[in-house]
Parts: C-alpha cells; sequence; structure tokens
C-alpha cells in the first residue's frame, strides 16, 4: 500500500478527482491547503499599499491506494493537474504499513 | 379632499370667496407643503442614520482583519445609542439652543420645547422633533468616522467615553457656529459668513483632524507598518459603501430642510462628485499601481461624497464633477503618498479621506458657489449678491478659510484635551496581548465568524 498525497492548484481540483475516479480509485480525502513551492506568493495593492501574499490557497488531496495501482494514480493526477507553468504542484508518495476498517475492523489491503 | 368638498358644497352663485375661505385655503396649501417637506425629511433622517449602521460599520468593518470585525461595527453601532441619549438630554440644545457665537444654550435641555410644530429658527415646514431628529443623526455619524483612524486597538470603554463627550464639547459647538442661530460662522447673520450646506466643517473636517490627532496619540498598531494589514473582506466593504453613497443623498439632498427644488440640486450634485471621485481615484491608482482596485473605486466615492457636502447646495452640476474629479485624486495622494510619508498609523484613512476631503471641499465651496442655485447672500434691500468667486465674490474664499481653521483648531484642541483626560483615568489602549487577540474576543467576547458551528 502506498499514500499519494498531491498539492494543487485549487482550479485543478475537480479534473483530478474525475481523471482519478476514471482511473478506478475508489476513495480520497481533500484538504484545503495553504502553501507555496518555488513560486512564492503575488502582490496586493490596498490603498497604494503593496501586501505580499506568500502563502497561497492550495488543495492536498490524499489517497491510498494498491502498489499496483500507485503509476496509474499518479499519471491520472498529473495528467488533470499540468499546465506546464510553475505551480503546479507537487506529488508525494509514501509506503503505509496499515490500513483498518472502522465499521468491521477488517485489515490490510483489503480494507482500502 | 375635505377642502374640494367645502368648495363644492359652496353655490358658485354667491358672493366672492370670504376671507374665512382664503384662510382655509392658505392652511390647506401649508399642511401640503408640510406634509411633502416632513415626508422627505422623515425618510433623509432614516437615510442619514443608514450610512452609519449599517454603511460604515460594513466598510470599516470589512476593511480590518478578520479578528477585529465585531469591536469595529460595535464602534460605529455604540455611537447609534449613545450620542442619542446625549443628544436628547443636551446635545441638541447646545448645537441648536439660543447661546453666543460659540455655543448654543441650555433652553432645549432634555428637549424641552421641542414639539410638533416647526422653529421657524430652522425649518419653517417641518415639526421641530421632524429637524431634532435629523441632526441627530448627523451626530451620531461624525464621531463614528472617527473610529476609522483608531481601529483595532482602542478599548470599548474609552472609545465610548471619549466620543460620547467629544460630541458635546467639538460637534455640538461647531455644529451651534456654522448652523445655530447667532453662531459665528452662519451664512446668514453670522459674523464671519461660511458656507456649508451639510457638514463639510461641522462634520468631515471635524471627524477627520479629530482623527488624524487621535491615531497619533494612541500610536501605531503593534505590527505596523512591518506587517500586513490586509482588508479582510472586500466584499463586506463595498456594501457598505453602497450604502453611504445611497444614504449620502439623504445626507446632501435632505438639508435643503425640505422637498425643494434645493434638494434636487444637492442631489445631483451628490451623486455626480461621487461618480467622478471614483473615476479621479481609480485613474490614479490605475497610473501610480498599475491596476484599478475595488478599494480605491469604492474610496474615492466616498472621497467625492465628502468634499461635495458643503458644497451640495450651492454649486452647479458641472462644479460638483469637477470637485469630485480633484478629491478623487487629492483624497488618493493624501492616502497613497503623505500617511506613508509622515508614518502615522490612520488605519482606515478617516483623516485622508474625511480630513483631507472635507477641507478641499470646504474651500472649492467657497470657489464654485453660485448665487442661481442658491441665492444665500442678499444685501439689506433683498437684492440677492454673489456666493462664491467664480460668482465675484473672493472674499468668500477667506471666510470659508477661516471656517475650516477653526474647526481644525476646535478639532485639535477638543481631542487633544478628551484623549488626554480619558487615558489618565481610563487608559485609552488595549494590552498587547488583547491587541494580538483582536477586539472580539478581549472587548466583546464575542467572534465575529465561528467557522466551526
Amino acid at each position: 500500500m502506498v499514500k499519494i498525497e498531491a498539492v494543487l492548484q485549487p482550479s485543478k481540483l475537480d479534473a483530478v478527482k474525475d481523471a482519478l475516479l476514471e482511473a478506478g480509485i475508489e476513495g480520497m480525502t481533500i484538504l484545503e491547503a495553504r502553501g507555496h513551492g518555488r513560486q512564492k506568493g503575488h502582490t496586493e495593492f490596498y490603498r497604494g499599499r503593496e501586501y505580499t501574499v506568500d502563502l497561497l490557497p492550495k488543495v492536498k488531496i490524499e489517497l491510498v491506494v494498491h502498489d499496483e495501482m500507485k503509476e496509474k494514480a499518479v499519471q491520472a493526477i498529473i495528467g488533470a493537474a499540468r499546465t506546464g507553468r510553475i505551480g503546479d504542484g507537487k506529488i508525494f508518495v509514501s509506503p503505509v504499513s496499515e490500513a483498518i476498517r472502522i465499521r468491521n475492523d477488517e485489515r490490510g489491503e483489503t480494507a482500502l | 379632499m375635505a377642502l374640494a368638498q367645502a368648495t363644492a358644497a359652496t353655490p358658485a352663485a354667491q358672493a366672492p370667496a370670504t376671507q374665512a375661505q382664503i384662510a382655509a385655503l392658505q392652511q390647506a396649501v401649508q399642511n401640503a407643503q408640510s406634509a411633502g417637506d416632513n415626508a422627505w425629511m422623515l425618510v433623509s433622517a432614516a437615510l442619514v442614520l443608514l450610512m452609519t449602521g449599517p454603511g460604515l460599520a460594513l466598510f470599516y468593518g470589512g476593511l480590518v482583519r478578520r479578528k477585529n470585525i465585531l469591536g469595529t461595527m460595535m464602534q460605529s453601532f455604540a455611537m447609534m445609542g449613545l450620542v442619542t441619549i446625549i443628544w436628547a438630554i443636551v446635545g441638541y440644545s447646545l448645537a441648536f439652543g439660543h447661546g453666543n457665537w460659540f455655543i448654543g444654550g441650555f433652553e432645549h435641555v432634555f428637549l424641552r420645547g421641542v414639539g410638533l410644530t416647526p422653529n421657524p429658527d430652522y425649518a419653517a415646514t417641518i415639526p421641530e422633533q421632524t429637524y431634532m431628529i435629523y441632526q441627530l443623526m448627523f451626530a451620531i455619524i461624525t464621531p463614528a468616522l472617527i473610529t476609522g483612524a483608531f481601529a483595532e486597538r482602542m478599548k470599548f470603554s474609552a472609545m465610548a467615553v471619549f466620543l460620547g463627550l467629544w460630541s458635546l464639547l467639538v460637534y455640538s459647538p461647531m455644529a451651534h457656529m456654522v448652523w445655530g442661530v447667532g453662531g459665528l460662522l452662519n451664512a446668514t447673520g453670522g459674523h464671519i459668513p461660511s458656507l456649508d450646506f451639510a457638514g463639510g466643517t461641522v462634520v468631515h473636517v471635524t471627524s477627520g483632524v479629530s482623527a488624524l490627532v487621535t491615531c497619533i496619540y494612541l500610536g501605531k498598531r503593534v505590527g505596523y507598518p512591518h506587517n500586513n494589514f490586509p482588508p479582510h473582506s472586500m466584499v463586506l466593504s463595498f456594501i457598505g459603501a453602497c450604502l453611504l453613497w445611497v444614504g449620502w443623498f439623504g445626507f446632501n439632498a435632505g438639508s435643503a430642510l425640505g422637498a425643494s427644488p434645493l434638494a434636487t440640486s444637492a442631489f445631483v450634485n451628490t451623486h455626480f462628485a461621487a461618480a467622478a471621485a471614483a473615476l479621479g481615484w481609480t485613474v490614479a491608482e490605475w497610473i501610480h499601481n498599475g491596476k484599478p482596485t475595488a478599494l480605491g473605486a469604492i474610496s474615492g466615492a466616498v472621497a467625492g461624497l465628502v468634499a461635495i457636502t458643503p458644497a451640495s447646495g450651492f454649486v452647479q452640476p458641472f462644479s460638483a464633477l469637477l470637485i469630485g474629479l480633484v478629491a478623487g485624486i487629492f483624497c488618493s495622494f493624501m492616502v497613497f503618498a503623505v500617511k506613508s510619508r509622515l508614518g502615522y498609523d490612520d488605519s482606515l484613512d478617516a483623516f485622508g479621506v474625511h480630513g483631507a476631503g472635507g477641507t478641499l471641499g470646504a474651500l472649492l465651496t467657497g470657489l464654485f458657489a453660485a448665487s442661481v442655485i442658491n441665492p444665500i447672500f442678499k444685501d439689506a434691500a433683498g437684492n440677492t449678491l454673489p456666493s462664491g468667486a467664480i460668482d465675484g465674490h473672493w472674499g468668500q474664499l477667506l471666510n470659508q478659510a477661516a471656517g475650516v481653521g477653526i474647526a481644525w483648531m476646535l478639532s485639535i484642541a477638543g481631542t487633544l484635551l478628551l484623549l488626554f483626560a480619558v487615558d489618565k483615568a481610563i487608559g485609552l489602549r488595549v494590552s498587547a496581548e488583547d491587541e494580538s487577540a483582536g477586539l472580539d474576543l478581549s472587548q466583546h467576547g464575542e467572534e465575529g465568524y465561528d467557522l466551526n458551528s
């Protein structure tokens, strides 16, 4: 089992969600987040004063999948979220040691 | 209706109308005018209250950080309660009672003698209580305007004591000097006849200058100017500014004190100036910063409304457009350049908009006032004299400058005195911890937005 975390532009959320469902992913968790990478922030003007906003709104999408689904899920996210411009976001993949279904205490890959 | 029936009941063949019939007719005409004027003035009073709450409360509330929205709105709302009570007890009397050059007397304390018959000293066609309640709405918004300068850092208790006393020590005398019978600056009969149709000096110069004094006395917010203090909701500010614009029709056109052609003139001028100033500020900012912002557009509109206030019942529509345009550019310059150069923390630009715009508007009134719009000055024989400089009366510029100068001096002295006294008695400023927690929690034990419920 692997956990895939992807930080995305909020505007790409719907496209990524659809692509993942199409790729056969059944569950995911979405978090509203703020952050920045190399893109840094932007500037805003209020009554002539310049403000630097360095934490931008992002969404973070988390899913845990079978190992063999990893590449398919990653490709779905990249395909839907990429614009080619700075600020498209990042994907992190990490191993997961256990999954437990709370309803019936089912353990392991079948709990996904 | 009653009159029509009475007339119809009289046989046409009888003698010409009797004295009694003429008197009845005159009374009916008077009643009709009174009804029309009173209807407009009551609506105007309601419109002016709309400017404070929700207008100003939303405008200022949106401009502060999220943790201070209730504290900021409560400062405006508190004036709606507090100043009303003070006005009823003694404020109205000190402003509009018979007194000396500087302040009214005590004849109307507890509204004694302020009834439902007109007071011809001020408005001969509306009940004096209508006039009293209309003027009260001005007395409410004026101290509320000051709150923009000390936003996010004054104790609620200190704010209430300071602004309550301010309405007696600064507002009532200034209103008396400009509008009161026997006032020093009264346009008809005052020693220095100064033109102020709806409160350029009485409302905007006093509040704006007092705002500047207060924010300097109180000091900057913790972290200013290094930290960001962006508005937390431009949407609220936008709604507030639009309500101010609408309410201002009551403020300026209502100051004709009747449903007269002069009210139309003030209405048109008010709208024209707001539009031109919104344009002026927006274009200035577009050139200065590269983008036309929503906050710039609404701030410009308010600046134009401020500047046209003293002139609204004296000038021609195209003068109003010009006054608005100049005010929009001038006030944006005051806010963009002067504030950061001098370094004071006038948090929501109460001085930059009201003090600067009010001063500019009062002076431009002396330039553009036209006797064809409002024949305010007359010679002993009753002939109309020129009003402003362009009319041929250059001396009026000096009268206007005197009015502005007195408003500045009274505001600086009165505000300093009160701030000093209140600071010594109960302290003005919240603690650094309370400031960091926000006024909503520290002063009121509430939050404007509960995002978890």
